[in-house]
C-alpha cells in the first residue's frame, strides 16, 4: 500500500514535468493509433475478403475486360457455386471531388454470394425490378443525405455521359469493416446502354466474382478456370479475393511500409522522452532512495518504485490516448471517407498501443532504476544537502 | 565505552570500562579507504575499539577525519577494507547485501543531519515507512507509530507532510522513525547541523531520553561542542586515528560529572 502511495505521490510530484510527459504520450499513443488504422484501412478490403470467393480476371491487366460468355463457362467448372460479373464504373456525383466507388454487378448471383451485405427485402425487390435502380451503402447515403427514391446523376469517366441512377435500396453493413459507401447497380443495364452507346464495348466484363463450394480447392478451381481459357485472346488470371485486394494495396506498398515506419519512429521519440524524464527523476531522488535502502529495503523495491513511476505516468498517457483516439478517427473517417471507406479503430490496435506505451514505460526505466538499485547509499545520502 | 588504540595510537593499551554484557559494538582493526581520480586515500587507518550497550558516544573531529566514515561502517551502510565490525555479535562486514538491509532494518536507527524524510509521505507515513518491512498488521503498526510520534511530542503534526513542519520537528520526525523498529542502536550523523539552538537543544533532549529512558546506545557524529556534551563520552578521530588521550580525559570528565 504504502508502495504504491510512494509511485502515485512521486509521479504527481513535479506536476509540470509530469503533465507534460502524459501529454507527450498521450499525443504519441494517438498518433501511433491513428496511424495503425490508417493502415488497417488499406488493408480493409482484404480483411473482408470470404476465402470461397475467387476473382477473375484479365491475365494483362485489370483494365482489359473478358468476354461474357467466360461466365458460363467459369459457371461449369466443378466446384463453382455462382459466378456474378462486376465492372468498376469510375464515375462522379456532380463534381470530380464527390467520388466513391461505383459497380456495375448481377444483382441476384452477387447479393447472394455477399451475404455481409444486408439489404431490406422490399427495397432488394425494388431494386431488382428497376433496371435503372441502384444499391447503395448507409455511409454513402449519409454522406451525401440519399435517401430511397432520390435520383443520383454519376458523370462517367470509363462509360462516358450521365448516367442517372434511381437509389431503391440502402444496404448496411454485417460489422463495421463491411464497405458502406459504395453505389451498386445493374451490370445488364451498363451492359445494354453501351451496347447501343459503343457497340463494340458490349457483352465486357471487367471481372468475374466467383463463389465456391470449398475455400481449400481454390487454387485447384482458379487454374482449371485459368486453364479453359489458356492461349486465347483475354487469357485470365484467378486469385483469392483476398489476394486481388492485396494486389492493390502491393501497389501502394511503399507507403504503407512508410506509415508504419512513421508510427514506430513516433513511439521511439516518446520513449526517448520518456526515458528521460525517468533520468531526471532518479537522479534528483538519489539521496531518498539511499535513505529507503539504509531503513532496509532493498535494491528491489527502490527499482520498483522508478518502473511503477515509469508505467503509471505511461499508463495515464496511454489511457487518455487511446480513449482520444476513437473520436478523433472517427472525425478522420468522416473527412477521408472516400480514400477510406472502412476506417475503425480495432481491437488489435487498442492493443498495440497499451502495448507500446507498456513496453515505453518499462524500458524508460530499465537504466534509472537499475542506477536507483546500485547506487551505494554512502553515495546517494551525500547528495542531500 | 572501552577503546583500544594500541596500534592506532600507539601508547594508550587497553582503557576499560568495566562491564558486565559484552560490548555492543566491537571494532578491530578496521582499515578503510576511497578511490579518488585513481589514488587511494586512506580514511581510517587500524581502528579498534568497543562501545557497551546503553552507551551514547560523540565522535568529534576535524573535517575529513573519518569520523562519518566510522558511522557508517558500524550502521552497515558502507564496507571496511579490512577489520571486523561486530555488532550485537553479528560481524556485518560478512553480510551480503540483502542481508546486510535485514539487518539495518531492525538493528539501526538512522537520524540524518538533513531529516533524509520522504516529501510524499506525512509524518505519520514516514515513521511508518521502515515497519512496513516488518509483519506487523496495519493496526499494530499504526499503534506503534502514534506512540513513536507522542514521544518525539508530534502526536498533533502526524497528518503534515516535511514541507508543512519546521526542521527540528523534521527532525524529531527522523527520530521517531529511527526507533521505530526499536534497534538497539541509534546512529545520528550531525543531528543539529541544520537546526537553530533551540531546535537542536530539543532535538538532544529527545536523543537523551532515547538513551536514559529507552536504553538505546547512541552513536553521533558532531563538530558542535554543545551536543557533544551530551555524550557519556567522546572518542577523537584525527586523520582516521583514535585520539587515545582524548577519549581518556572526556570519559573520565563525563563520569565525574555522573
Amino acid at each position: 500500500m504504502q508502495f504504491l502511495k510512494l509511485i502515485v505521490r512521486n509521479a504527481l510530484r513535479h506536476k509540470l514535468r509530469t503533465g507534460l510527459t502524459v501529454v507527450g504520450i498521450v499525443i504519441a499513443i494517438l498518433a501511433f493509433g491513428l496511424l495503425q488504422t490508417i493502415v488497417d484501412a488499406w488493408y480493409a478490403g482484404a480483411e473482408g475478403a470470404a476465402p470461397n470467393r475467387l476473382v477473375t480476371r484479365n491475365a494483362v491487366s485489370l483494365v482489359f475486360p473478358m468476354p461474357l460468355h467466360y461466365r458460363d463457362k467459369i459457371r461449369a467448372v466443378e466446384g463453382v457455386r455462382r459466378v456474378a460479373p462486376f465492372n468498376w464504373f469510375g464515375g462522379y456525383y456532380q463534381e470530380p471531388k464527390n467520388f466513391f466507388a461505383q459497380f456495375a454487378i448481377d444483382p441476384l448471383p452477387f447479393l447472394a454470394m455477399y451475404p455481409e451485405y444486408r439489404v431490406p427485402e422490399d427495397e432488394l425487390r425494388a431494386f431488382l425490378r428497376d433496371r435503372k435502380g441502384a444499391v447503395i451503402g448507409r455511409k454513402l447515403a449519409e454522406r451525401y443525405g440519399f435517401k430511397v427514391g432520390d435520383t443520383i446523376p454519376l458523370q462517367g469517366t470509363i462509360y462516358p455521359g450521365t448516367w442517372t441512377f434511381t437509389v431503391r435500396a440502402i444496404y448496411d453493413g454485417a460489422d463495421a469493416k463491411v464497405d458502406a459507401s459504395q453505389l451498386l447497380f445493374h451490370w445488364h443495364y451498363l451492359n445494354e446502354t453501351m451496347k447501343q452507346r459503343s457497340p463494340r464495348r458490349g457483352d465486357q466484363v471487367g471481372v468475374f466474382m466467383v463463389q465456391i463450394d470449398d475455400p481449400h480447392r481454390s487454387a485447384e478451381i482458379g487454374q482449371a478456370i485459368d486453364a479453359l481459357f489458356k492461349n486465347s485472346l483475354a487469357e485470365t488470371l484467378t486469385e483469392t479475393e483476398k489476394a486481388f485486394q492485396l494486389g492493390f494495396v502491393a501497389m501502394t506498398q511503399t507507403i504503407v511500409v512508410a506509415i508504419r515506419i512513421v508510427s514506430f519512429v513516433v513511439i521511439f521519440i516518446i520513449l526517448a522522452v520518456m526515458a528521460n524524464t525517468m533520468a531526471m527523476t532518479a537522479r534528483e531522488r538519489l539521496g531518498e532512495y539511499a535513505t529507503l535502502k539504509a531503513v532496509g529495503f532493498g535494491p528491489g523495491y527502490v527499482a520498483g518504485l522508478i518502473f511503477g513511476e515509469s508505467v503509471a505516468i505511461a499508463a495515464a498517457g496511454a489511457a487518455l490516448g487511446i480513449a482520444l483516439t476513437f473520436p478523433v478517427a472517427a472525425w478522420f473517417a468522416v473527412q477521408m471517407g472516400k480514400f477510406f471507406p472502412v476506417f475503425g479503430v480495432s481491437a488489435e490496435t487498442v492493443a498495440l498501443q497499451a502495448g507500446c506505451a507498456l513496453v515505453v514505460g518499462l524500458v524508460a526505466a530499465v537504466l534509472p532504476g537499475r542506477r536507483a538499485a546500485r547506487v551505494k547509499i554512502v553515495e546517494g545520502l551525500r547528495a542531500i544537502g | 565505552m572501552t577503546s583500544r588504540a594500541d596500534s592506532a595510537a600507539g601508547a594508550g593499551g587497553v582503557v576499560a570500562a568495566e562491564a558486565d554484557a559484552p560490548p555492543l559494538i566491537s571494532i578491530r582493526h578496521v582499515f578503510k579507504s576511497y578511490r579518488r581520480g585513481g589514488q587511494v586515500v586512506p580514511v581510517l587507518h587500524d581502528i579498534t575499539f568497543d562501545v557497551q550497550r546503553g552507551d551514547f558516544l560523540g565522535l568529534m573531529g576535524p573535517s575529513g577525519s573519518g569520523k562519518s566514515t566510522l558511522l557508517n561502517l558500524i550502521a552497515g551502510i558502507d564496507k571496511p577494507d579490512s577489520g571486523e565490525v561486530l555488532v550485537d555479535g553479528v560481524d556485518i562486514t560478512r553480510l551480503g547485501e540483502t542481508e546486510l538491509a535485514d539487518w539495518r532494518a531492525g538493528a539501526v536507527g538512522f537520524v540524518f543531519q538533513f531529516y533524509n524524510l520522504m516529501p510524499v509521505l506525512t509524518a505519520f507515513e514516514n515513521v511508518e515507512l521502515p515497519l512496513t518491512l516488518t509483519r506487523l498488521p496495519r493496526r499494530v503498526r499504526h499503534e506503534h507509530v502514534e506512540a513513536a510520534l507522542t514521544l518525539v511530542g508530534l502526536a498533533d503534526r502526524m497528518e503534515h507532510y516535511p514541507s508543512e513542519l519546521s526542521g527540528g520537528q523534521q527532525q524529531r520526525v527522523a527520530i521517531a522513525r529511527a526507533i521505530i523498529t526499536d534497534p538497539k542502536l541509534i546512529v545520528a550523523d550531525e543531528p543539529t547541523g541544520d537546526l537553530d539552538r533551540q531546535s537542536a537543544e530539543d532535538v538532544l533532549t529527545l536523543i537523551d531520553r532515547l538513551n536514559i529512558e529507552l536504553g538505546k546506545t547512541i552513536l553521533m557524529v558532531t563538530h558542535d561542542r554543545r551536543a557533544a556534551d551530551r555524550a557519556h563520552a567522546i572518542m577523537y578521530l584525527d586523520k582516521g586515528e583514535l585520539s587515545t588521550a582524548g577519549d581518556v580525559f572526556e570519559r573520565s570528565v563525563r563520569e565525574a560529572r555522573r
